[in-house]
């Protein structure tokens, strides 16, 4: 039976149409452009022609082996130690060099097992620890972002004279652009005169020795941490309170005739409750974790010593700063991998029981 | 067990006073229905006694203590929302527990607390299904269930049945009164349906404006109201009231009359009136009888005639252009236009003063 909806059809499509040009030409295309150009050695600018390269990429950036090293012995067969008593390693080079299976790898990191050394080497160093990075960005930004956003959710849930000034106050680094917080987040860390020294020295009555937040290879990157989360902390306040109002005011009556105490209550009425919105804010912060980007930009540009690499930081780096676009194409498909796989995990490990 | 009084409570929000000085004594084990009209102040009273409203002024006592100041759960109350407010991730079973749950009872006494309750309201078969799963008639019966778990000395029910299509709200009603005998506690029930009041209570308060109108059993509230409100609440259709003039007065009586009404003597039952001043006449539509030709009290013309079958419903326009609904017990034939005469049994009409 034509409807009104199928007879207008034409001029539905018209419609739609410049919405759907941008989707495809922004969105869709892009991505399986990415998955093609990982396949290939296309570069930004060459004069070579593409080629097609099967799975080269992936296994220049994923190669993973570990090597035993024997220490030095001298005639006696005794590991030849130097004068801090440390064992003696041939060079790792020489087996790199030499055995064509681990050609080009680098050494990642080392452990000792007995006398010998046992090395894990990569074939891109810096993609292995970028990997490790935004890891462990994702695992402490996602739970302490999200438990905070909560706390404060729950804070600013009552009904209070000037509750709205609280809610603003939390919500206003949500709309300043991450690019002008990291800048002036970049003098609140400075090692000199930066506002977190300062304030932390004047607590200490001056015992407290400055530190260079962002030029410190073991502060670098929790400094960075502690500034994301406080940035988009008021985004999922938002999400949460806007979870918490949907919780009927008869469930928290019954409640408390029930005789239910405070964590009581958000035991059993509060929690269940918001179980819709923790699966959206989980999904979320762990996507938005994955891309960090910018804060690495603006603040610290991967170093030091590479200890602020991430992988969408590394796609951009390859893709326009080293001109190989497969290379960075490659990137971001993995990205996409892991990024999908944990969010089906998490969809399937939060799916309604009943 | 307990008995519930309440002396001179009041609520206010800022400057409004929604209840205005409340006197209530409810006994022990008594069926008490609160039922007044939407905004009354009905359920905010209710909500008072559980606790969820502070009150203003006044005391209320529930077993012969003070509870103005208590927690809900420090009162001894359990309370039915119109809302049900079951938990929705819980099974039926787990919601029935709850305040034992939260009471940090041990595993046994839950299963036997709720084993009992569901014995009682016929639903053991559903203990282990979600809410999702339940209709709104069974949703009640787990809010009732988890009120029965833990042996409150009052029951509050708060307008329980509200959301529950017809047939299902007269079910419901027989069992919230046969609970009511099963367990002989004290409960309070808030409706602002006349048929649930009747039938439920021992002791109906009609409330308005957050002012009581009148105290007393069903039927003393429907013979005998004490004022035109609840003689025109209770009871449906409702009471018609017509404007007549008095005539005349002696000690107990009043003669009253109007160009559609021949002159009739009724009992003033303590009223005031004035001789040649105005007064309401108010009689039942179920007290309404046809009358022979030229021998009625009322004159009436035919507007309207519904037939229910067991009953038949016939709106009127009286001489003086005044309206008028009478039910007639059997299934009769009225044509619009017809002429009808009506009398009454004047013992059971009721005369009140003109306010207005």
């Amino acid at each position: 039976m034509a409807s009104k909806l199928t007879l207008s059809n034409r001029t539905g499509w018209a419609f739609a149409l410049p919405g759907f040009a941008l989707i495809l030409g922004f969105i869709v295309l892009p991505f399986f452009f990415a998955i093609g150009l990982s396949l290939t050695n296309q570069r930004l600018i060459s004069p070579n022609p593409t080629q097609f390269v099967g799975f080269q990429n992936y296994q220049q950036l994923l190669g993973l082996a570990v090597v035993t090293l024997e220490p030095e012995r001298d005639d006696a067969g005794e590991a030849i130690r130097n004068e801090a008593g440390d064992i003696q390693y041939p060079r790792l080079r020489e087996i790199t060099r030499s055995d064509p299976q681990y050609r080009g790898m680098r050494e990642w990191f080392r452990w000792t097992s007995g006398e010998n050394a046992r090395i894990v080497i990569a074939s891109d160093v810096v993609f292995m620890k970028a990997l490790v990075n935004t890891f462990l960005f994702v695992l402490v930004v996602a739970p302490v972002q999200g438990g905070l956003a909560l706390v404060l959710a729950l804070l600013i849930n009552q009904k209070l004279r000037g509750i709205n000034v609280f809610r603003t106050i939390y919500f206003m680094p949500v709309v300043v652009s991450i690019v002008v917080v990291s800048l002036l987040w970049r003098f609140i860390y400075d090692g000199q005169n930066g506002l977190l020294n300062s304030i932390l020295q004047g607590l200490t009555f001056g015992l407290f020795q400055p530190v260079d937040w962002l030029g410190n290879p073991s502060t670098a990157l929790p400094a960075i941490m502690a500034m994301s989360i406080w940035q988009a902390v008021g985004f999922f306040m938002v999400i949460w309170l806007a979870g918490l109002q949907t919780i009927s005011p008869t469930l928290y009556e019954a409640a408390a005739i029930e005789g239910a105490s405070k964590s009581q209550t958000f035991r059993y009425v509060t929690w269940p409750g918001l179980r819709n919105t923790a699966v959206l804010v989980l999904i979320v912060i762990t996507m938005q974790a994955f891309a960090l980007f910018a804060q690495i930009d603006v603040m610290t540009n991967g170093g030091p010593l590479d200890s602020t690499q991430t992988l969408v930081f590394q796609s951009v780096e390859r893709g326009y700063g080293k001109q190989d676009i497969s290379g960075g194409s490659t990137i971001s498909v993995i990205l996409f991998v892991i990024v999908l796989t944990i969010s089906l995990i998490q969809r399937w490990l939060t799916r309604e029981r009943y | 067990m307990a008995e519930v009084s309440l002396k001179g409570v009041k609520k206010s929000y800022g400057r409004v006073d929604v209840i205005k000085g409340v006197d209530i004594h409810i006994n022990d084990g008594e069926f008490v229905v609160f039922v007044g009209p939407s905004g009354c102040g009905k359920s905010t009273l209710l909500r008072m006694i559980a606790g969820l409203e502070d009150i203003t002024d006044g005391t209320l006592e529930i077993g012969g203590r003070v509870v103005n100041e208590l927690q809900p759960k420090e009162r001894g109350v359990a309370m039915v929302f119109q809302s049900y407010a079951i938990f929705p991730h819980m099974t039926v079973r787990e919601n029935m527990a709850f305040g034992l749950t939260i009471a940090g009872a041990s595993k046994q006494e839950k299963e036997e607390k709720v084993a009992e309750a569901a014995r009682i309201l016929q639903m053991e078969h559903l203990l282990d299904r979600r809410p999702s799963q339940l209709s709104g008639g069974q949703r009640q019966r787990v809010a009732i269930g988890r009120a029965i778990t833990r042996k409150p000395a009052v029951f509050l029910f708060d307008e329980p049945l509200s959301n529950l299509d017809a047939a299902l709200r007269m079910d419901m009603r027989m069992e919230i009164g046969r609970l009511h005998k099963q367990l002989g506690t004290t409960m309070i029930y808030v409706t602002h349906d006349q048929v649930e009041a009747m039938t439920l209570a021992d002791k109906i308060v009609v409330l308005k404006d957050g002012e009581v109108m009148q105290t007393g059993a069903p039927m003393e509230l429907y013979h005998e109201p004490a004022n035109r409100f609840v003689a025109g609440f209770l009871g449906a259709p409702s009471m018609n009231f017509l404007g007549v003039d008095v005539l005349d007065l002696d000690g107990e009586a009043a003669t009253v009359g109007n160009p559609s009404l021949e002159p009739i003597r009724i009992a003033t039952r303590g009223r005031q009136f004035r001789k040649d001043g105005k007064a309401i006449l108010g009689v039942r539509p179920q007290h309404l009888r046809a009358a022979q030709p030229a021998k009625g009290m009322l004159h009436g013309t035919v507007v309207l005639a519904e037939r229910l079958g067991s009953e038949t419903v016939v709106d009127l326009v009286l001489r003086d252009d005044r309206k008028l609904i009478a039910t007639f017990d059997e299934d009769k034939i009225f044509e619009p236009g017809d002429a009808l005469e009506l009398s009454f049994d004047t013992a059971l009409a009721h005369l009140f003063p003109d306010e207005g």
